[in-house]
């Protein structure tokens, strides 16, 4: 399994052709305490890039894009219930959404984890 | 000038600290072109008190007050008697000119008050919960309509014949921009509201459908039914109550399982004011608060462990969603929900029960006289405290006849419905608890001669 | 029947972490604590009598209500005592200076008050017959005559319910005029980014695309990014001026000039009117279309967050599109009301109604009150006192805290200031907390978006120099304390009725109405 980053700091966990799509560390750090995490509808078709969920703040509300195409399988429910999982969690309980990959190559699009590092340091 | 405390040394002194010679070389950066070099055209300078206070009770006296004579409109705005300690009380400088409570620890007092007024709105209109307000009944109407195309992802509504026609004329305007399809209809002189006409019209790309109750004639109706059926098509049903007071007395729409419910609030607590500034009602099921327009009071506490208040979910909102905000709405009608508020206070359930009672007793006793006038007909038979006439000639030459003689008797349809010739003898008559049996005789006497 | 069946009531006491003495009601002198309407009212009290007699309701059919509404009552003096007590824990214009940045608190006279309130306005019906409500009519037709003279526009809608409705109302004409040339597929507004929010939720819900248009570093639209980017898809500029930053924007004849050429319109968001009036008239500088927030230039009393008014002036391309209904003045000094019936003959392009009634009546006869009491030297003076007090602000915090704009010449109503200079890990939220404990509202903050955090003052017209240099002493105190490290102020404010309200809490778990505690806790 490996993990992709987007610069607008989704990341995205492939197994075969499911992905796992959340936000990461520094994401919820920058949004501070999460109150509300709107995930899409199962079955949802979106492309890479589209608008996929919206995570919230007090004072702030950012959309999430998928950083790929395909259906979304799932959404994590969990987070209707606990949203403070974004927080204490990102990159692991706190996911957001489950999704069938379409086109596996624009993984390539992509930074891995050290090159996400690497560009989280300059922002 | 009296509001003006600044004095010329003040002025001087200012201006010294700030390093200008005058006042114009503040205005430095609008250009030449764009300065008034004179008064405004026409505007006297400054005047006394007394002299403005005399110029504006000219013009109040030029119209006829609705307390002054026997007095039975209504059609979306109602005459009651507002207790003395509601106006006493909003005029505390704290309430009135305190601004949005967006710095809560000094304004817990709107913040309570708001918690407050969302809980007696929410109970009252049956609802899990309330906003902060909208503008009046006919901006909540339509901000609700478009609450559910949000939510259904379905954009054709379908109107009630029996919604205030300004009500429908204000959800037209805005449907014409976001793409929304009404189906609107007229209301027939019937008895029967058209629950069933209703009914039979939902369909799979139905979002909602809107119904007053009591409607435009004053007609009630049981709502259940077309709650199922709303539900059976994945529509939600919109329950428009321009009269508040009438849920004293009868079920209230969340109760008849409407997921949406709206309203004005000005029957209770705000006067007639000629039109405005009302008081907009809205309540929803909890399922939906994320669809909701306006501000939300919710209760939290403070670093202390205390109970306060707070604005929340502002994220839907346009100072921070801009421009996927679910409304534009900034300013709502606080002081209005405060007037709310305190005269639902006042009443209590067992005295809003109590006002609604009388409410209805007087309209059923006045439907009863106005009946036995020859050749008018009562058309509505199940009613609150308004209800429709039929004459036999048009109503709204002789609502003006009778307001030459000192009687504002109601609503011509004619008014409302102008283009609809078979509507045109119906007249709306309410009747409130301000509504003596003098006025009833008198209005009844009269429509004898006028008819006759 | 008692609503709060458990007798249950908050703990005044619980809690108190900063009181060194608790009191047996948690109430600290004239700080009194006071608990809900549902919990210490009951649905069998009644503050109002009603007149004897037998009220059995006949003709509901079988809507009679059986349920209960479970709604609190308490007797008139237990009601004007909960009211006043909650009015206590507000801060307001009439308790001192109210600072909020493009929101105009100033002084509200109370003869506006008591005019609103005779009969002759207070007490009409909107649907009486128009020679019944002649004098109110009339009130609607001369603030209306005013506006216009004020602002050199060419007529106005007077219906609009508030600020944000009042710019739907222009830009709903902008876009019928547009469909009415048969351009309809003109579908980009163009906003700065120091608008205010409800100008692109306003675009948005009309259906428009906003397109952000960048700031200069002095604090001005870019004037050039923007007429650069007009074209045959623009159908219109919304723009601030003064604009949120509190500056004049000097190109804005110029910058109406490209957007009709390049066949758009120029809405004009007038929340800062109160700098210009009675020096300025937007209709001189190409206007299309201003709302006037009456219950800011024009002192209508905010009330807590409403109600507002936001008639709006239009120039001549645009009057024809205005909403119904309307007031005409006939040649015999009558009043007509133009509403769907007449308005085929008079004005059949107007884009329909945009609410019930005629509008705001009761501020529009405390506007015009206003008005005719300043006349037209007392609003000329008030434009020029609310930019002399302003800058005067401006000038006397400059050393003291950042001040972005300071070189960019005189500030307009407004001085906007940020947390540039102050200490590691202070914040401008830590410099308004601090100002609640010096007795004042807070500043405007964090807005306008394109100063980090920004401290935006508007003083206005209505304070003395004595206040202003209490106010200037106390924020410069504050501030002096922030770029200190001041740990104090973290936790502020100390002697506010509540300390900082946990945010997060109320919008994760949302508790939107009261609820009855359950029993068990009757017991603890």
């Amino acid at each position: 399994m490996s993990r992709y980053f987007t610069e607008d700091h989704e990341w995205v966990d492939v197994d075969g052709d499911i992905g796992t799509v959340g936000i990461s560390e520094y994401a919820q750090g920058q949004l501070g305490d999460i109150v509300f995490v709107d995930v899409p509808e199962d079955g949802k078709a979106l492309s890479k890039g589209d608008e996929a969920a919206v995570v919230e703040s007090v004072k702030a509300a950012s959309d999430v894009y998928s950083p790929v195409s395909g259906n979304v399988l799932e959404g994590n429910t969990a987070l209707a219930d606990d949203p403070s999982l974004v927080n204490s969690d990102a990159e692991g309980e706190g996911w957001f959404f489950k999704i069938t990959l379409s086109d596996p190559s624009e993984l390539e699009t992509l930074m891995d984890e050290t090159a996400y590092e690497a560009f989280v340091a300059k922002l | 000038m009296r509001y003006l405390p600044l004095t010329q040394p003040d002025r001087d002194a200012m201006l010294e600290v700030i390093g200008a010679a005058s006042i114009d070389d503040l205005f430095v950066d609008v250009p030449e072109a764009a300065r008034l070099s004179g008064a405004i055209h026409g505007l006297p300078n400054h005047a006394s008190e007394l002299a403005v206070e005399r110029h504006m009770t000219a013009l109040a006296r030029q119209n006829t007050v609705a307390g002054e004579v026997p007095f039975f409109l209504g059609a979306g705005a109602y005459r009651h008697h507002v207790p003395a300690s509601v106006d006493h009380l909003i005029q505390r400088g704290e309430f009135l000119t305190a601004y949005t409570p967006y710095q809560p620890e000094i304004a817990q007092g709107t913040l309570q008050m708001l918690f407050e007024f969302q809980t007696q709105v929410a109970r009252l209109l049956g609802t899990d919960v309330a906003n902060a307000s909208m503008y009046d009944g006919s901006t909540a109407c339509w901000e609700a309509i478009g609450m559910a195309r949000r939510i259904t992802r379905k954009s054709k509504a379908i109107l009630s014949g029996g919604l205030h026609p300004h009500y429908v004329s204000v959800a037209k305007t805005m449907a014409k921009y976001t793409g929304d399809t009404l189906e609107t209809a007229t209301p027939q002189l019937t008895a029967d509201t058209d629950i069933d006409t209703l009914i039979a019209s939902i369909d799979a790309e139905t979002s909602c459908v809107v119904v007053q109750y009591p409607d435009i004639l004053g007609r009630i109706a049981d709502l259940t039914p077309l709650a199922d059926a709303c539900h059976a098509h994945k529509a939600l049903l919109i329950a428009v109550v321009t009269e508040p007071v009438a849920l004293g007395a009868i079920r209230s729409p969340g109760e008849m399982d409407a997921d949406i419910v709206v309203g004005e609030g000005q029957s209770i607590g705000v006067g007639l004011q000629f039109g405005g500034p009302y008081v907009g009602l809205m309540g929803c099921k909890e399922k939906y608060i994320r669809q909701m327009p306006g501000r939300f009071c919710g209760e939290t506490v403070d670093a202390n462990g205390k109970r306060g208040f707070v604005l929340t979910l502002s994220t839907r909102e346009q100072h921070i969603r801009r421009e996927k905000a679910t409304s534009n709405i900034c300013t709502n009608s606080g002081l209005c929900a405060l007037a709310f508020s305190i005269h639902m206070t006042l009443l209590g359930e067992a005295g809003l029960r109590r006002l609604a009672g009388i409410n209805h007793a007087g309209a059923c006793r006045a439907a009863d006289r106005l009946a036995q006038v020859p050749g008018v007909e009562l058309v509505t038979q199940s009613f609150f405290n308004e209800f429709t006439l039929k004459l036999p000639t048009e109503a709204r030459p002789v609502v003006r006849t009778l307001a030459d003689r000192g009687i504002l008797a109601g609503v011509s349809l004619g008014r409302l419905y102008p283009d609809e010739a078979g509507l045109a003898n119906g007249l709306i008559v309410a009747v409130t608890e301000t509504t003596t049996a003098e006025d009833v005789e008198t209005l009844a006497a009269a429509l004898e001669e006028v008819l006759a | 029947m008692s609503i709060n069946q458990s007798g249950w009531r908050p703990k005044m006491t619980a809690a108190n972490g900063n009181d060194a003495a608790p009191t047996f009601t948690g109430n600290r002198a004239l700080m009194l604590e006071e608990a809900l309407i549902f919990e210490i009212g009951d649905t069998s009290t009644t503050g109002v009598d009603f007149a004897e007699g037998d009220v059995a309701g006949s003709r509901l059919g079988d809507l009679s209500r059986k349920a209960p509404i479970g709604l609190a009552g308490l007797s008139e003096p237990e009601t004007i005592r909960h009211y006043t007590r909650l009015s206590r824990q507000n801060y307001a214009i009439d308790l001192g200076l109210f600072p909020l940045g493009s929101c105009t608190m100033k002084h509200n006279p109370r003869l506006n008050e008591k005019v609103a309130r005779l009969p002759g306005f207070a007490d009409v019906h909107p649907l009486q017959p128009v020679d019944t409500v002649q004098g109110a009519l009339g009130v609607i037709n001369e603030l209306a005559v005013w506006l216009i003279e004020l602002t050199g526009m060419h007529g106005v809608a007077m219906s609009p319910k508030a600020g944000a409705h009042g710019e739907l109302c222009g830009i709903l004409c902008i876009k019928a005029a547009l469909e009415k040339r048969g351009e309809g597929h003109r579908k980009v507004v163009l906003v700065p980014e120091s608008a205010h929010g409800t100008n692109p939720a306003t675009a948005a819900f009309a259906g428009f695309m906003v397109e952000d248009i960048p700031a200069t570093a002095d604090g001005r639209v870019d004037t050039d990014a923007l007429k650069a980017r007009l074209g045959p898809d623009v159908a219109a500029v919304m723009i601030t001026n003064p604009n949120t930053c509190g500056l004049f924007e000097r190109d804005l004849k110029a910058i109406s000039d490209a957007v009709h050429d390049a066949g758009g319109y120029v809405y004009c968001d007038g929340a800062n009117f109160n700098a210009i009036v009675g020096r300025v008239r937007p209709g001189d500088l190409g206007v299309d279309a201003m709302h006037i927030n009456l219950h800011k230039t024009f002192s209508t009393p905010h009330g807590g967050g409403g109600p507002g008014s936001g008639p709006v002036v239009l120039s001549e391309a645009l009057s024809p599109f205005g909403p119904l209904p309307f007031t005409a003045r006939m040649a015999d000094g009558h009043i007509q009301l133009i509403e769907e019936e007449t308005a085929g003959d008079d004005h059949p392009d107007t884009f329909g109604r945009m609410t019930a009634f005629h509008g705001q009546m009761g501020m529009f006869t405390r506007a015009l009150t206003y008005i005719l009491s300043h006349g037209a030297d007392g609003l000329r003076q008030v434009a020029e006192d609310a930019v002399l007090n302003a800058n005067y602000v401006l000038r006397s915090l400059e050393g003291t805290l950042d001040a972005p704009f300071a070189a960019s010449g005189p500030c307009m109503h407004e001085a906007i200031f940020s947390d540039a200079n102050l200490a590691e890990g202070f914040s401008t939220l830590d410099v308004a907390k601090g100002l609640i404990d010096e007795g004042f509202h807070p500043m405007t903050v964090y807005f306008p978006l394109v100063v980090h955090g920004a401290m935006l003052v508007e003083p206005t017209e209505t304070e003395s120099k004595a206040a202003l240099d209490q106010f200037i002493g106390a924020l410069r105190s504050v501030a002096e304390r922030a770029k200190a490290g001041d740990t104090a102020l973290k936790s502020a404010p100390h002697f506010a009725p509540r300390a900082r309200l946990d945010e997060t809490l109320a919008a994760r778990k949302p508790v939107l109405v009261w609820k009855e505690p359950p029993l068990a806790q009757a017991a603890e």
